[in-house]
């Protein structure tokens, strides 16, 4: 990378990976001059999840894996999180609409928030799930309560009985679906051919 | 018909069979009936995980388990007589595998495929059940991971040789075991110690 | 073999001159422009998580209007295992077990996948022999993936016949699993720096016997789909997705290849020596249910090519070493470890405390069957690692599926559930 925008705290190479170290506040920016930039073009995103290290001192971090299909190219961001504040960053589900599950599971495992996200609940682990987030350090492998206790919670959940507000919702916002959506459905058309 | 608890262990044995006593005309229509219920077990395959693969290879042109009368799997509960829990149970996937056990008509069995129905196998984690007998009743435990299909058809038929051993005089064979008014199928110190670690694992890798 | 044209016409074409869906019309009345109060009524249907359809327990909550679909909403999570969290607890040889168990469709690619990213992340080189084996387990795993797909989703769209078929050459690939591992399904096939055994004698031949018949059942699971008015008049036109979305959503393997990017792992980024094979990478134009199913089924003639490709090498580096020569990361032989000091000191080293990496942190990614399954790990410097993720293709590709599912009839979503080609325990983890 020749230019550099503001934010970007470091850059360096792990085992022949190019990565960048880009502040919170920076993140979404960088992240769409990374996209529509000639010459950067990343349009796929590859993976986006998050670490917590061992060391309770490092702060937690956000990771963006970006690829540009047609140069080849890959490169990773991290966004680091400190952890006495509230975990929050930018969401891109309007840059690559594959990270709407991965930034779900991202705050189901750790704990992130995504400012942003159309529809942030927990992906992994049932909604009303109690026992905090999962992948983070400070989380045993055998969760916080005990067996007994975490098959009562689960026997109780009974996840298919609830709907999500986004699923009761949509059953009465016929007139919120987006515009081509209800001119398709209007011709009785099944799917469609781009 | 008396909805209760499974049998603690500390009380003792019934002192003779709840209901007729047996004589020539119990046991003979015993054996038709076990034997027409042993040969046509319509199997509900409740299959999540790995288990689940080798229980549809079972099924398949080499292992065949239409020559015991199962290749019809029903996947309505409604119709099923032994529910096959093939695969790794997460707590989230607890409820369903319950009512689904709810759901079906007596007489019914359980077959736990897999280590990990058996006792959450390699997942001893914050998210896994330990062994699906923490929630429903289970009759036949299969070993493996995953089970080869000869494993599951033993497993099968080791549940047959049970069935046959049934005899409709006892009405506690087809007891409901529902849910406790707490919610839990056992009490609470007893799930606890069949979902202890054990063995070498915990020691093997030095983990928590 | 060399590349496959098929030119077809079919009786009653579903695709028009102009490339879009001919509509018969059902002879309804169409509803009003605005909406109208006729179609308030909405049905909002649960499918799942047990169903017999949707390859595995993944629960859709469909809203429907009569049999048309409005909104597709897939939960998942009913088969998390807490795999990532397991694996900071482990080795990374140990690991590897547990790979075998997120995509259990295709465990020896899994298993490859990890052991590469695990490599990259040591800095350490395989020998020839190792690469051209992996090769071998990676193109076999293709091919057991695909048979599954196709014979579920025969099954799914109604056809029985297939599904024996398929599963009877997954048998003839378990025999050469469990020759070589000794188990069927979780392989566990590969080590930090070579892999688990050698294949043993004769199975080259074993091998060579099954490139030669699986095109033979293919060509018959061809037969009965490819030209056949009802598989086409259900997957043609369905659950279509175009290329720019295609890659928006992140989409890789078939879904992306069918929509008509021409992105394969194998060959934008090799791994293994795969720029020293020879073979084609089947890629689609309309991205529907038909063309992912056209694109599975070519990748498997492929996938035979590269295994011919691959005997060829074999049978020249016979003899040559399978595992680096380095003793901190392979164990040693158990005769020396048994006899010699040093030999039993490397043993202990690894079995007990596990083979460290330096701190740093990697991602892989490999063309998995159902796409690109990515490794990304994160080492401080133990041998257990800060972080692993699995980049799951499946989970990837499933997220797409409410837009897939706009607008299709209640059938057309077990069609397009099917071409997705998801395995729940790469998703749920």
């Amino acid at each position: 990378m020749t230019e550099r925008p503001d934010g970007v705290l470091r850059a360096w190479t792990s085992c022949g990976d190019e990565i960048i170290d880009v502040s919170p506040a920076a993140a979404r920016g960088v992240l769409q001059w990374l996209r529509d930039t000639p010459g950067q073009e990343f349009n796929y995103l590859v993976d986006l999840t998050a670490v917590d290290y061992r060391d309770p001192e490092r702060p937690l971090e956000v990771v963006y894996n970006l690829r540009s299909l047609h140069r080849r190219a890959d490169l990773r961001v991290k966004v680091p999180l400190d952890k006495s504040q509230p975990l929050v960053v930018d969401s891109v589900v309007d840059l690559w609409k594959g990270a709407d599950w991965l930034e779900r599971e991202v705050y189901d495992m750790f704990g992130v928030t995504f400012r942003g996200h159309p529809d942030l609940r927990r992906i992994l682990m049932w909604d009303t799930y109690a026992e905090g987030h999962p992948l983070r350090k400070d989380f045993p492998l055998r969760g916080h309560f005990t067996r007994a206790e975490q098959t009562r919670q689960a026997l109780a959940a009974n996840p298919e009985a609830h709907y999500s507000l986004e699923e009761l919702s949509l059953a009465e916002a016929y007139a919120e679906l987006p515009e081509d959506v209800r001119k398709r459905l209007a011709a009785g058309q099944r799917g469609f051919v781009p | 018909m008396e909805l209760t608890r499974p049998p603690e262990e500390s009380s003792p044995p019934p002192a003779e069979i709840a209901g007729v006593s047996p004589n020539f005309i119990t046991t003979k229509l015993d054996f038709l009936v076990n034997w027409a219920r042993s040969n046509s077990l319509w199997p509900m395959p409740f299959g999540t995980a790995c288990c689940a693969i080798e229980f549809m290879a079972t099924a398949a042109g080499r292992f065949d388990l239409a020559r015991f009368g199962m290749e019809r799997m029903s996947f309505s509960p409604r119709q099923a007589d032994v529910f096959i829990c093939a695969g790794r149970v997460p707590f989230k996937l607890a409820p369903v595998l319950r009512r689904i056990w709810d759901q079906m008509p007596q007489p019914k069995w359980c077959i736990s495929m897999g280590a990990c129905a058996s006792s959450g196998g390699i997942f001893d984690t914050y998210s896994m059940v330990q062994g699906i007998d923490t929630v429903v009743p289970v009759d036949v435990y299969v070993p493996g991971c995953p089970p080869r299909p000869e494993g599951l058809i033993y497993g099968i038929m080791l549940l047959q040789k049970k069935i046959k051993g049934e005899t409709l005089a006892d009405s506690s064979l087809r007891q409901e075991y529902l849910l406790d008014e707490r919610g839990l199928f056992l009490p609470p110190d007893k799930i606890d110690e069949i979902s202890e670690p054990f063995g070498n694992s915990v020691h093997q890798t030095r983990s928590a | 073999m060399s590349t496959r044209t098929v030119e077809w016409t079919l009786a009653t074409p579903s695709v028009g001159p102009d490339g879009r869906q001919i509509r018969v019309p059902l002879g309804l009345p169409s509803p009003a422009p605005d909406g109208g109060d006729e179609f308030a009524e909405r049905m909002l249907i649960n499918l799942g998580p047990q169903h017999p359809a949707t390859h595995g327990v993944l629960r859709l909550v469909l809203e429907l209007e009569g049999e048309r679909v409005v909104r597709c909403i897939p939960h998942i999570g009913y088969l998390h295992s807490g795999f990532e969290k397991l694996g900071e607890y482990r080795h990374y040889n140990q690991i590897i077990p547990l790979t075998d168990r997120t995509d259990y469709l295709s465990p020896m690619a899994n298993n490859v996948g990890l052991a590469l990213a695990a490599e990259k992340l040591m800095g350490i080189t395989i020998t020839e022999r190792c690469s051209v084996l992996r090769v071998i387990a990676c193109e076999l795993s293709r091919i057991i993936s695909h048979l599954v797909w196709m014979g579920t989703t025969g099954i799914d769209l109604g056809a029985f016949t297939p599904f024996l078929w398929t599963f009877y050459e997954r048998e003839r690939v378990y025999n050469l699993q469990e020759a070589w591992t000794g188990a069927r399904l979780t392989t566990s096939l590969t080590r930090v720096g070579g892999m688990m055994a050698d294949v043993p004698s004769g199975w080259n031949d074993q091998l060579r016997d099954f490139c030669r018949s699986l095109p033979k059942t293919l060509d018959e699971v061809d037969a009965l789909f490819t030209r056949n008015a009802i598989w086409c008049g259900r997957t043609q036109g369905i659950g279509a997705i175009g290329k720019e979305e295609a890659i928006n959503y992140s989409l890789s393997g078939p879904m992306l290849r069918a929509s008509g990017v021409p992105y394969d792992v194998r060959k934008d980024a090799p791994y293994l020596g795969y720029d020293t094979y020879d073979f084609d990478v089947p890629v689609g134009e309309h991205g529907d249910v038909y063309d992912r199913y056209r694109v599975r089924l070519e990748e498997m003639y492929q996938s035979t090519r590269i295994l011919e490709q691959a005997l060829g090498r074999l049978a020249g580096l016979d003899g040559a070493p399978l595992n680096v020569s380095d003793p901190r990361v392979i164990l040693p032989p158990k005769s020396r470890a048994m006899s010699d000091m040093e030999a039993m000191i490397f043993h202990f080293k690894q079995v007990m405390e596990g083979v460290p990496a330096p701190p740093g942190e990697t991602y892989l990614g490999i063309e998995n069957p159902k796409g690109e399954l990515g490794t990304y790990f994160v080492a401080d410097g133990t041998a257990k690692p800060v972080r692993w993720r699995i980049r799951p293709p499946s989970f990837i590709n499933l997220a797409c599926l409410p837009r897939l599912c706009e607008g299709a009839l209640l059938s057309d979503v077990i069609a397009i559930n099917a071409s997705v080609d998801i395995v729940m325990g790469e998703i749920d983890r």
